[in-house]
């Protein structure tokens, strides 16, 4: 049976409008627990970053997730020049140029490490995780990424713990001072180079998704070297 | 006294053995090699898949003398994403670990063929009724298999199963490793090919 081209146009336009009205319905429904297991999976990445790491006995439940953040995790913002803005919460960041730091501090005083978020594009889509560095503001502590929309298998492995174990102990600046960021190259990293301090090994098959990560890398840690720049100082001197 | 009539148990368990979509009908093989690596992905996936295949096969059914013929393909398809991202959300709302794990599985689903295939072969001949229960059928049958497929790889590749430690460890001690292979893709290709092997020894079907 041939239906009449008015038939066919108003079955298909109440059928949209009636999934349409569905699905936002189910969206906006949802939206507020599912914005609260982004924000709580960001304070996770963050502390595993820093090295905090659950057991898979025992996974961290949300709550626990929040509490430990809170007890150990101190936050601000620090400007173009490596200044910390005062009385600036990173939750309240507006302007492009104010960047948010994360830091472990260890019961009795001091920092045990700092967490920068860092994002850019890969292959298919943007990445975002966390980089921590060690106190001295030149060390790889870890690498995380949360959210991503590249290959499962191939780009998608930068998520995977085989990859980012390979940038703790890794340098960011050269023996000059000069920084010089993580680069992902191709195949293995030969340990006799003399670029071995700042070199991981690749993920074969997610070539244009490594070079993303070198980019943006390199820029989201230049726009911290002033203020990693001070750390190193105070850690020297 | 049963509680379904004969042909509606027909239609639900035909599709688990004799007439099995992944093992039989070789549909849906993508997923069933991507979430296969641990027992907890492959459970919800076939959840999900249960979930959008059952409401996809009754919907598509009661609609089916409405649905103009010639756009039927695209408004098969509409109710189907339409009912992937309900699950995609909930599943984001409620479990959001696992929808990481799962990534793009999920959503993945609208181009299984299983429920494709299903709407177009079944759903738009038959009853509401007998719809549903071969949504079921097939959805259980695709969950059967990836969860058999799922039991070999965590066992073998990672020395749990559902999560707990089935390998002692006083074998890992005497130098036991767990199989690297069954953690990769092509690991799922060879458990999947020795069950599709088994069952159509056991079902007896020759290829035409």
């Amino acid at each position: 049976m041939q239906q009449s081209n008015t038939y066919t146009l108003l079955f298909t336009a109440v059928v949209t409008i009636i999934l349409g009205f569905m699905l936002s319905l189910a969206a906006t429904a949802l939206k507020e627990r599912q914005d609260l297991n982004v924000a709580i999976d960001i304070k996770k990445n963050i502390l595993r970053s820093l090295g905090f790491s659950e057991s898979d006995s025992e996974p961290w439940t949300q709550e626990a997730v929040i509490d430990i953040f809170e007890r150990n995790i101190d936050s601000f913002v620090v400007d173009d020049n490596g200044n910390k803005i005062p009385d600036l919460s990173v939750d309240n960041i507006i302007e492009t140029d104010q960047y948010p730091v994360y830091c472990n501090h260890i019961p009795g005083g001091g920092i045990d490490g700092y967490a920068l978020p860092i994002s850019g594009k890969g292959l298919w889509s943007t990445l975002y995780g966390y980089i921590a560095l060690e106190s001295d503001g030149i060390t790889v502590k870890g690498i995380t990424f949360y959210k991503h929309g590249e290959t499962p298998g191939l780009g998608a492995e930068v998520e995977k713990e085989w990859f980012t174990s390979n940038f703790v102990g890794k340098r960011i600046v050269d023996d000059n001072g000069k920084l010089v960021s993580i680069q992902i190259i191709k195949g293995k990293v030969d340990e006799d180079s003399p670029d071995a301090y700042h070199q991981v090994d690749g993920i074969s098959g997610a070539t244009m998704t490594s070079k993303g990560l070198n980019a943006f890398l390199m820029s989201d840690l230049k726009k911290y070297e002033p203020f990693l720049q001070r750390i190193r100082r105070e850690g020297s001197s | 006294m049963s509680l379904l009539s004969k042909k509606s148990k027909t239609v639900l368990t035909d599709p688990l053995m004799n007439n099995n979509p992944i093992t039989f009908q070789v549909l849906g093989i993508c997923s069933a090699l991507a979430v296969t690596v641990k027992v907890d992905t492959a459970v919800i996936m076939t959840v999900a898949l249960v979930f959008v295949l059952t409401m996809s096969n009754t919907i598509i059914s009661l609609l089916r003398k409405l649905i103009p013929a010639r756009v039927r393909i695209i408004i098969m398809l509409s109710i189907i994403a339409s009912l992937v991202i309900l699950t995609d959300q909930v599943l984001k709302a409620y479990m959001y670990d696992m929808s990481k794990q799962l990534s793009v599985f999920v959503g993945l689903i609208i181009t299984n063929c299983i429920v494709m295939g299903r709407a177009e072969a079944f759903a738009m001949q038959n009853k509401p009724g007998k719809a549903f229960w071969d949504g079921l059928g097939n959805g259980l049958g695709y969950g059967l298999i990836l969860i058999a497929v799922s039991i070999f790889r965590e066992i073998l590749g990672s020395g749990t199963l559902y999560g707990f430690q089935i390998i002692p460890t006083a074998l890992y001690e005497s130098g036991y490793v767990n199989n690297g292979l069954m953690v990769l893709s092509p690991g799922a290709f060879i458990i999947l090919g020795l069950i599709i092997w088994v069952q159509r020894t056991i079902t007896n079907v020759e290829e035409d």
